[in-house]
């Protein structure tokens, strides 16, 4: 069989001493640095693209790989333990998995997480190895206008997520949409509500909101408590690793995520961040089984089930990436980047012209899951340590390392002077009870949904009923708005504000 | 008219806000058409968009019953400053501000500055385990980021390095 040869070639190729050891170590630095909040993997592949300079392209892409499961990883260790997502995928796996923490459930919660991940990494990197080449056929078939109504599909299962008012929610996607459009527009080359400060034309950076909005805003109001009443954790750390009914309630959970994380991963734009939040949208919709903790209030299914999508998902964006050579997220483009310092054009021509670098990096993704999962459960013991220190140690830590980061990602101090601005902004959406998760699903979308629609247009010469007579486009906006009617219905609104009213 | 909502109104008052000003900013630049979107076209959309939205969340604010009024309760004016400048005091640390001749301190300085502001958000701030733990992050951060990232960072004070 086809498949088998090209793994065993794969193995091969990724299972010499050396490239174990590339592998290796870069899982130990992506999750150190997905640990640190606020350096995420774009900033850490961007740093040590020029150090694979000397490695052989192989051993190159096979660490930054390593560096982008091990980032993804430690990003989700920080978003359970601190509240603080360490990248746009892990937004979701806060709301979950804090409360867990919360509730001193941590370890169950990281456990969750881990095992999620490593699941989803095997079934990924299986359906990478399966199905590239067909796959890519129905990416295909994308144009601008299923991007665009995929990505309102996205946006309406991001309104699910917010468990306040549902109009609130609306609104903050909006605002998130708006502000990702600070900056230079890519085809007019006008700077967009920029006030004339050349900092604000290359947009405002993800890093700068998640950090002012989550880690700040949530401090600032977690003090303004009285100390007993704070929002921190009930000291108790009951059990490090799930209990048999935790197991229960998480395959299944894996399981949808997985699948549904592995199909949108394939569509190019954000892959693993819409099948992060669409899995949690997914979990939320299912009954609740007596007995079991409410969504929102630290369920363990909100955590594997996002965590298993965001790794299948960053699984297969790979395949954009390595069949067509179009990068679906900016660590991706990156990627490309380094292909192409090692003379390789990304692209269909890759799986032909060196397979052995194409099927190398598709098993050493699978080793990188197995290291990583052999890494991370021993080490939940010392994650867990962390919550019993004090909060009035850790809150100095936490705006110091949120500073270094914002810092360090354009060794900027106009960045400090924003994330200052948005932690006040955070605040105030607290003290107004709008969430600010929605608000970032939409800040990461804007650029892309305007891009997408300025084409769809553009093609249909200005004719908006270019996304219903398109059969994908309208099927994917036909499921928006039954998501819509589904949540608006009197019956399930009444369901839903009745499951928010508990906490 | 008695508000039935304290968040939803200001809220709702801050969407209509933010969406008028990006609306009425939008149509600063050239807007075009569907088929021409110009820099204008999606922002003015989205503005107004917002606006409407922040309009229907005010007006709920004053006709939907709520428990208890969803008050929006006091503000935290101490944690915010202190939080706020402390992460601020940092930055002028970091980079310094020439403008009105600080110079830069670097980044184990602004360590120490930063511990001590933003411990000051909390009552009662012990001053010696203020002190360890701005020395332990000082430590941390040298290793991690200086020594092991090689993160490009002013870490000592610029008139000692020069």
């Amino acid at each position: 069989m086809d498949l088998i040869a090209n793994l065993s070639l794969g193995f091969s190729v990724a299972f010499t001493p050396i490239n174990l050891l590339y592998a290796f170590i870069g899982c130990v630095l992506g999750t150190l640095i997905g640990v640190l909040p606020g350096i995420g993997p774009v900033a850490t592949i961007a740093m040590l693209l020029p150090a694979t300079y000397a490695l052989p392209p192989v051993s190159a892409l096979i660490m930054l790989a390593g560096i982008y499961y091990g980032a993804q990883y430690g990003g989700s260790t920080t978003a359970i333990l601190v509240n603080l997502p360490g990248e746009s995928s892990s937004v979701v796996t806060c709301i979950d998995g804090y409360q867990m923490a919360r509730k001193g459930r941590a370890g169950p919660a990281l456990a969750a997480a881990g095992i999620g991940s490593f699941f989803a990494g095997c079934v990924g990197t299986l359906i990478l190895a399966a199905f590239a080449p067909p796959l890519t056929e129905l990416a295909f078939k994308f144009g601008p206008a299923e991007y665009f109504a995929l990505m309102v599909l996205g946006l309406i299962g991001a309104v699910v997520l917010a468990s306040g008012s549902l109009l609130k929610a609306i609104a903050m996607i909006v605002l998130g949409l708006l502000m990702g459009l600070v900056g230079t527009d890519v085809n007019s080359g006008v700077a967009r509500f920029s006030f004339d400060i050349p900092e604000l034309t290359d947009g405002i950076g993800f890093v700068v909101i998640a950090m002012g909005v989550f880690g700040y805003g949530e401090i600032i109001s977690n003090l303004a408590q009285p100390e007993d009443e704070r929002e921190v954790f009930t000291a108790k750390v009951t059990g490090l690793f799930p209990t048999k009914q935790d197991f229960k309630d998480m395959a299944p959970a894996m399981l949808r995520g997985t699948f549904l994380g592995s199909a949108l991963g394939i569509l190019p734009g954000g892959g693993a961040l819409l099948a992060a939040f669409a899995a949690y949208a997914l979990e939320k919709k299912m009954k609740l089984k007596p007995g079991e903790v409410p969504f929102g209030q630290g369920n363990i299914r909100g955590v594997a089930g996002p965590e298993s999508a965001n790794n299948a998902g960053a699984q297969t964006s790979f395949i954009p990436l390595l069949t067509l050579g179009i990068p679906p997220n900016a660590v991706m483009a990156l990627m490309v980047g380094a292909m192409t310092i090692h003379n390789i054009q990304p692209g269909p021509q890759v799986m032909t012209s060196n397979p052995e670098l194409f099927w190398g990096l598709i098993a050493s993704m699978w080793i990188g899951n197995a290291m990583l999962i052999i890494l991370n459960l021993p080490l939940i013991g010392m994650w867990i340590k962390l919550l019993t220190v004090p909060y009035r140690y850790l809150f100095p830590s936490i705006v110091l390392f949120c500073a270094i980061g914002v810092y360090s990602t354009n060794n900027n101090t106009f960045d400090v002077w924003t994330v200052g601005i948005f932690g006040v902004i955070g605040y105030i959406f607290v003290k107004l009870g709008a969430e600010p998760a929605p608000l970032l699903l939409g800040f990461i979308l804007g650029p892309m949904m305007e891009e997408n629609l300025r084409r769809a247009l553009l093609l249909s010469r200005g004719d908006w009923s270019v996304f219903v007579t398109r059969p994908l486009s309208a099927g994917l906006l036909a499921a928006g708005l039954l998501l819509l009617a589904i949540v608006l219905l009197p019956s399930i609104k009444n369901k839903r504000e009745e499951a928010f009213v508990e906490d | 008219m008695n508000i039935k909502s304290q968040k939803d109104f200001f809220a709702g008052l801050m969407f209509m806000g933010v969406g008028a000003a990006f609306a009425f900013g939008a149509t600063t630049y050239s807007v075009g058409t569907g088929a021409r979107m110009g820099p204008g076209y999606f922002p003015l959309m989205l503005g107004i968009l917002l606006a409407v939205l922040g309009t229907a969340i005010t007006f709920n604010a004053l006709v939907v019953e709520r428990v208890g009024g969803d008050k929006i309760g006091k503000w935290a004016y101490k944690p915010l400053f202190f939080i706020i400048a402390a992460n601020l005091l940092f930055g002028v640390c970091l980079g310094g501000l020439p403008s009105i001749g600080i110079p830069a301190m670097g980044m184990m300085f602004g360590i120490y500055v930063l511990t001590f502001v933003s411990s000051l958000a909390e009552t009662g701030m012990k001053i010696k385990a203020t002190f360890i733990l701005a020395t332990v992050l000082a430590v941390i951060s040298y290793v991690a980021f200086v020594q092991v990232l090689k993160l490009q960072f002013p870490v000592w004070p610029a008139f000692i390095t020069g």
